[in-house]
């Protein structure tokens, strides 16, 4: 099942004085199983990119091939397409809107058209994915916490059965604890299902502990796309354009400039403590 | 779609008309709607479209801007054209079928026509070149003696001012939503009515809640800075006449003047 | 000289089913005591649902304790006659920087506050644009607001409070929903304001990384202060931290993990530099 993005382009609004190139020749490839983290500032393009990905938004030019299929054939499913690539977007209360948590997640299956049956057979499996407690199944969706209507959220996804899912932002407006225990969930379903994830987020703390792959976008165009350590290799570059790094390639950085010897590859305080002390053992 | 209505919106440019009084925008608005009704005569509607291309001149608004916006009403505007067109009792012209196309029906077609586009462009003239704010403000002063009979002026021009601020707000946020049901498969343009109908229910149920949500937000934020209600209020920019206002003044009255002497004399 | 000052607040609610039977009676804020003095930058750190956003509300009497005492600047805030000085003398900024900002353009929804206390035309525009400066939004001061980024709307919401000339502003989780970017320039306005303006600042606020510039620390739990005190104090106890679950920064961490394994450090490290030096480099 897998992405591929191919030349792509999109123009916001044109012809009217707002006009502007959002998407700027993009070109990717997402292969199965793989977790990746797309990074931006605000206005990078990067959520108007996975928009693109289940067909929300349509290119102004290039291709998207789903599974060998262009996405923008005539006699394409599109809606086969946004049930095969679910998309989580960044606030809750923009989707939910049932009586119960239950039924707010069967409204995805529902439109699938399948039987009643299997409907909630897959709405039940996915809150328990989404370690969803039993007891408030039945409670309005709209007096959760802000932890537990992202987790419904996200179950309203997955009860679709999706064979990639892209969250925008998860972890918007919550507290740390709550931020952990989402990045955690997500780590969870990513490694208990092989589904391919894609993560969007503006905070590269938040992906860096989690993710294979990270997609920088600046302004509509991939800035770099590679495995962490080497992206945050960049972190001049990154802190140009409005990102920041994990604060502990800064202090890495700062040590070496002061003559110790540490490596670059430290991106985790686990890392650095081992890498830190190895330097002055050495010394 | 949603985005091509251009009546009430503001075109921001630097022009004359925009730097008018609005209560000389909203008073000559209304005397050019009334004038419209006023004594027709071919004369009458040359010496209306004049004084409306004066204005659009000067108002530097792009015209093609303010067509824009009519394209949302074309389907009204042509339901009364052919309304006139067929419906107008008279000397036939052209017959076919049940229906014939009188000659008193093709004049009564063309002057609707005329009326109504004068009318649309006339009054998004008036909205295109002042802000909602301003014109809210506008209507306060203007309303002002009402509340002599406890209108509550001030609180109706308030919420006026409070709705078009939220209004582009509320409509981001009605496409994030229909999108983020779309994404669940949901579909809000296939099927009959009754389907269709049922279809908003996920998009309106969020919309409403969030909508309320910051209604409570902002009533709290505006207590926390000190709003309660009109009393002991006062203003960032009070609206004062300056020398062009008064001569806007004389030359609305000029047009008008001159409007009536047309249809009277000729 | 103190500005807010509370004894034994408690915040107590009625939960109601949907039928308004009481379902139970919920604790939001238990007997909190503080005393913040003038001039200080004040930083109150929890989770959500800890209680600090329920206790913001108290010291701009949009909520009144159901126990103990709230004094804004020597009033108590149960004195209905006193309410619009206390609103005016502390301020408030909400999270949500599309549901607090009223005006259509920038300057007037900063005018806004002054205009409801009957200032007088000129002055108005004096205020609006000291205020504007002050959080460097000056150059934006025609632009609607919706045309704004976050962090932007977020300073425009701070120069609205500030146009009202308060002692006292009291900042309800103002970074929660921007980018890092927005969340550093609203920290920095909110910064400036201290030091030049001598306003006093109480941030509410779950990022630890925004309190360490803070003169005093509050952490809540459960409607009670559980930890009270300077940064480096604060950030000394990282394991009470981490029980907690607040976010640490990660120097802290790292200077932590190298202590716990020998290395010579003292606690309560904050910035990379204050690192550097300990290790002796």
């Amino acid at each position: 099942m897998t992405l591929i993005v191919d030349h792509v382009n999109y123009i916001y609004d044109p012809d009217s004085p707002l006009a502007h190139k959002a998407l700027d020749d993009i070109c990717l490839t997402i292969p199965d199983g793989q977790f990746i983290g797309i990074i931006g500032h605000t206005g990078s393009g990067k959520s108007t990119l996975v928009q693109h990905l289940n067909g929300l938004v349509t290119a102004t030019e290039g291709h998207i091939y789903f599974d060998g299929e262009d996405i923008y054939d005539k006699d394409f499913d599109k809606k086969k397409l946004r049930s095969q690539v679910g998309l989580v977007f960044q606030y809750p209360e923009h989707q939910l809107f049932e009586i119960d948590v239950f039924s707010d997640v069967c409204f995805g299956p529902k439109n699938l058209g399948l039987e009643r049956k299997e409907v909630e057979l897959r709405s039940y499996e996915a809150l328990r994915q989404v370690g969803f407690p039993d007891e408030l199944f039945y409670q309005s969706p709209f007096d959760l916490s802000g932890g537990q209507k992202r987790r419904v959220a996200i179950a309203g996804v997955l009860a679709m059965k999706p064979k990639v899912l892209i969250l925008d932002e998860p972890t918007a407006g919550l507290d740390p604890q709550g931020r952990e225990e989402i990045l955690g969930l997500i780590k969870r379903l990513q490694k208990e299902t092989g589904i391919t994830i894609i993560l969007v987020s503006h905070s590269m703390e938040d992906v860096a502990e989690y993710v294979e792959r990270i997609i920088v976008m600046n302004k509509g165009k991939v800035m770099y796309d590679d495995v962490p350590k080497e992206v945050f290799k960049h972190h001049k570059e990154l802190e140009e354009v409005g990102l920041a790094a994990p604060q502990v390639t800064y202090i890495m950085e700062a040590l070496r400039e002061k003559g110790l010897a540490v490596s670059k590859e430290a991106t985790t305080v686990e890392e650095a403590t081992e890498e830190i002390l190895r330097a002055f053992a050495s010394k | 779609m949603l985005r091509d209505i251009t009546i009430g919106q503001y075109y921001q440019t630097e022009s004359v008309i925009h730097k008018l009084d609005p209560r000389v925008k909203i008073g000559g608005t209304l005397i050019y709607i009334i004038s419209l009704f006023l004594f027709e005569n071919v004369w009458g509607y040359l010496l209306a479209a004049l004084f409306l291309g004066l204005v659009i001149k000067l108002s530097h608004v792009p015209f093609r801007f303010m067509v824009r916006g009519m394209r949302a009403i074309l389907f009204l505007l042509l339901l009364t054209l052919v309304f006139n067109l067929f419906l107008t009792p008279g000397e036939a012209l052209i017959t076919f079928w049940k229906l014939k196309i009188t000659k008193e029906g093709i004049i009564m077609a063309v002057r609707m026509a005329l009326r109504l586009s004068f009318l649309i462009i006339g009054s998004s003239i008036m909205t295109l070149t002042t802000t909602p704010n301003n014109l809210t403000d506008g209507m306060e002063k203007m309303m002002g003696p009402l509340k002599i009979f406890k209108v509550p002026v001030h609180e109706v021009a308030m919420m006026m001012s409070i709705a078009l601020r939220f209004i582009p707000i509320l409509m981001e946020e009605t496409d994030k939503i229909m999108k983020a049901q779309i994404a669940r498969g949901a579909d809000f343009e296939s099927g009959g009515l009754i389907k269709r109908a049922k279809s908003l229910v996920p998009l309106l149920v969020p919309l409403f809640i969030s909508a309320f949500r910051r209604a409570n937000d902002l009533a709290m934020a505006m207590e926390a800075r000190c709003y309660r209600g009109g009393e002991g209020r006062t203003k960032m920019k009070p609206l004062v006449y300056k020398r062009r206002d008064y001569l806007s003044y004389l030359v609305i009255v000029g047009y008008l003047a001159g409007k009536i002497v047309l249809g009277i004399y000729l | 000289m103190s500005i807010i000052k509370a004894k034994d607040v408690t915040f107590e609610y009625i939960r109601r089913d949907e039928e308004g039977n009481v379902e139970g009676i919920t604790t939001a804020v238990d007997k909190v005591s503080l005393d913040i003095k003038q001039g200080d930058f004040i930083a109150i750190l929890g989770h959500n649902g800890s209680g600090k956003s329920t206790l913001a509300k108290h010291m701009n009497a949009i909520l009144y304790p159901t126990e103990g005492t709230l004094w804004v600047d020597g009033k108590d805030t149960k004195d209905e006659k006193e309410l619009w000085n206390i609103r005016q003398s502390a301020g408030m900024v909400f999270q949500n920087p599309d549901n607090q900002i009223i005006g259509q353009v920038v300057e007037e929804d900063v005018g806004f506050g002054p205009e409801n206390m009957g200032i007088p035309t000129k002055e108005i525009w004096e205020r609006v644009t000291e205020s504007l400066k002050a959080v460097d939004m000056y150059e934006y001061r025609k632009h609607s607001p919706n045309k704004l980024s976050g962090g932007q709307k977020q300073r425009v919401s701070i120069a609205g409070v500030l146009a009202m000339h308060p002692k006292c502003i009291i900042l309800d989780e103002p970074t929660a929903m921007l980018d890092p970017d927005g969340r550093k320039d609203v920290i920095r306005a909110a910064r400036a304001l201290n030091d030049v303006e001598k306003v006093t600042i109480i941030l509410i606020t779950h990022y630890m990384e925004e309190t360490i510039y803070a003169d005093r620390i509050f952490v809540m739990e459960e409607g009670s202060v559980v930890m009270e005190g300077t940064p480096r104090e604060i950030f000394s106890r990282v394991e009470e931290l981490k029980k907690r679950r607040l976010d640490v920064p990660q120097v802290t961490l790292l200077a932590h993990e190298l202590k716990k394994r020998g290395m010579d450090l003292p606690d309560g490290i904050l910035t990379k530099e204050e690192l550097i030096e300990a290790l002796g480099l």
